[in-house]
């Protein structure tokens, strides 16, 4: 790997250039089951121990499709606003590729299931509409793993081993028509649509996707046009995008090194490129080798999809309420601004906010312990908030335990962090731990009778009316008690003892 | 005027990955003009009314439910492949070195 791009600066780019862009989205459904067979879809299982004569493509073996992954991308049709076809079939792409144990893969050509849709998405409080030209079903492929040659790359390769376990999952790849006018928030939009895509699937319930794990994966085409030029330049399509922020800032590359190529007089090569997550720059994947004459045909094997009208309408009125939407509704309902909204956002709390609610707990608590002390320690061990091992409902009830004075926010945090380490749930954690306020009267005014004693000067400026040194006396009941006493009642008694009124 | 040239029949012999001699290209083109030719005779008997069908029957909409059925063992999967590694099937280098 020599090549090494020029680039333009970003802001001439944009005073000379006019990009156009083109996403392509690979989505691996959740079924229980492959597309066309019974083969299980789990991840990171030993290798070729989910497999059959279909997925395997033996002589004689014939697929079957699966109902759920057919209905799944009529939901995700649905959802994109597409019309979903009343006939379609699905068709071979005949290409040559140890990936595809049957030397074919079976898609869908000129007959998607799903067509002509759109998805809105927002940058910088404006609404992008990004139009969908596609949506069809197809089977992914094995996962290959090369052998020899330098960085266990296909390129110089000896040879390449192959685990089939992939083969055949239901994969659904939704098509962008050119999204134009973004300027220079195109590397943005297209990072928003990538975003609000996955949030989709998520609502919709279809896939898990992982975007770590493949399970969900993009395809970004960029083009530059000359200011005011009518005709759109040459793409590039880099392949296999794996991270949102990976889509954002492959799409700002190839724009910066497009625009030096081209100011340069040079030709942009219609070709596809590989992103690198450690550059952030993209190379070449050109190969003479790369025929692309698949020869589609329609599916022998398998006869016409024709969903009823009715099951589509079914469907429909199914349909969850949009990502987009459902924030817009929480907003209002938890009284946040743009900001904090967009700030839960992406640190990936607005599902675990809106579940803690739901539980019971009041929406500013839900947030502040997400966003503050769960978000922190997330972030400390390079998680994410979802992946914790505390539930929405276990934070609902630290939420009410605080409430209700069992708990003050020193303690809470005690207990959060005795459920992370897997102490059990809070009321677990608080009883294993000790953690219980001091609610005895007897034992918190025996508390401040020693701290008044040991603080004899603090005392005294109280009684002579400086009020403001009763924080000294509360700080010495709260480190007396070891954080367990409840403060606003000490800071009561203590008042009351030394003849004051609060 | 021939159904499949010979360039034809080559260049999805390059893409099936079989070589195939001059001898044969001459053979083979020959042959599949006569098997196509044959087969477009069916072209000469429908009519306006017979749509163009891709299946021999008029079936759609045949569904199997998302359940898990048994897979293979990997021995099973793996017995009748030329070479084996790490439970994977072993094939030859995809490509050569970049241009
Ligand atoms: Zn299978």
């Amino acid at each position: 790997m020599t090549e090494t791009n020029t680039l333009m600066p970003y802001d001439e780019v944009l005073a000379r250039f006019e990009p156009v862009l083109g996403i392509e989205t690979h989505v691996e459904l959740g079924t229980a089951s492959k597309m066309f067979c019974g083969c299980p879809t789990g991840f990171g299982a030993a290798p070729n121990t989910q497999v059959c004569p279909v997925c395997l493509g033996l002589p004689g073996a014939l697929p079957v499709a699966n109902e759920q992954a057919i209905e799944s991308t009529i939901r995700i049709g649905l959802a994109l606003n597409c019309s979903i076809a009343e006939w379609c079939r699905f068709a071979r792409k005949n290409y040559f590729y140890p990936d595809m144990p049957k030397n074919f893969q079976i898609s869908q050509y000129d007959e998607p299931l799903c067509s002509e849709g759109y998805l809105d998405v927002e940058v910088g409080g404006k609404v992008f509409r990004v139009g969908i030209e596609r949506v069809h079903l197809e089977e992914d492929t094995g996962k290959s793993t090369h052998v020899g040659g330098a960085t266990g790359r296909i390129h110089g390769a000896d040879y390449s081993i192959v685990d089939y376990n992939r083969a055949g999952i239901p994969l659904v790849e939704i098509v962008t028509k050119p999204i134009e006018g973004a300027g220079e928030l195109a590397p943005e939009v297209a990072k928003a649509y990538a975003t609000e895509l996955r949030e989709l699937m998520r609502a919709l319930g279809v896939s898990d996707v992982r975007m770590e794990e493949g399970s969900m994966r993009c395809d970004v085409n960029v083009s530059l046009m000359p200011r005011g030029a009518s005709e759109w330049g040459t793409r590039t399509e880099t392949k296999n995008v794996n991270s949102l922020r990976s889509v954002e800032r492959s799409v700002r590359h190839e724009m910066e090194r497009q625009g030096a190529v081209l100011a340069a007089g040079g030709r942009i090569v219609q070709e596809t490129r590989h992103f690198h997550e450690d550059t952030g720059a993209t190379t070449s994947g050109r190969s003479k080798e790369e025929a692309q004459d698949y020869r589609y045909f329609p599916e022998p094997d398998l006869v016409p999809i024709a969903p009823a009208r009715e099951w589509v309408e079914k469907f429909r009125v199914d349909l969850p309420e949009l990502p987009r939407v459902k924030r817009a509704r929480l907003m209002a309902e938890w009284a946040v601004s743009d900001l904090d909204m967009e700030a839960m956002h992406n640190a990936g709390a607005v599902e675990l906010v809106d579940a803690t609610v739901a539980a019971g707990a009041p929406a500013a608590d839900a947030r502040k312990w997400w966003m503050g002390e769960l978000a922190r320690r997330a972030n400390e061990s390079g998680t994410a908030l979802a992946d914790l091992s505390i539930t929405p409902a276990q934070v609902a009830r630290v939420t009410e335990l605080v409430a209700s004075g069992a708990l003050n926010d020193k303690l809470a945090r005690q207990v959060l962090e005795g459920v992370l380490a897997g102490e059990g749930t809070p009321d677990e954690v608080v009883a294993a731990r000790g953690l219980q306020i001091v609610n005895d009267e007897g034992e918190l005014s025996a508390i401040i009778d020693q701290v008044i004693a040991d603080n004899a000067d603090a005392a005294d400026k109280v009684r002579s009316g400086k009020v403001a040194a009763v924080g000294a006396l509360v700080g010495g009941v709260m480190k007396a008690s070891r954080g367990k006493a409840d403060a606003g009642r000490a800071r009561e008694l203590i008042l009351e003892k030394l003849g004051v009124a609060g | 005027m021939s159904a499949i040239t010979r360039d034809e029949v080559a260049h999805l012999a390059r893409l099936s990955r079989l070589a195939l001699s001059d001898d044969e290209l001459d053979h083979y083109a020959t042959q599949l003009d006569d098997i196509i030719a044959a087969v477009a005779r069916v072209a000469e008997v429908a009519a306006q009314d017979v749509p163009p069908s891709s299946h021999a029957l008029p079936l759609a909409n045949v569904f199997r439910a998302d359940e898990v059925r048994s897979s293979l063992t990997p021995q099973q999967a793996l017995s009748g492949a030329p070479a084996v590694e790490d439970d994977r099937f072993r094939v030859p280098r995809i490509l050569g070195e970049e241009a």
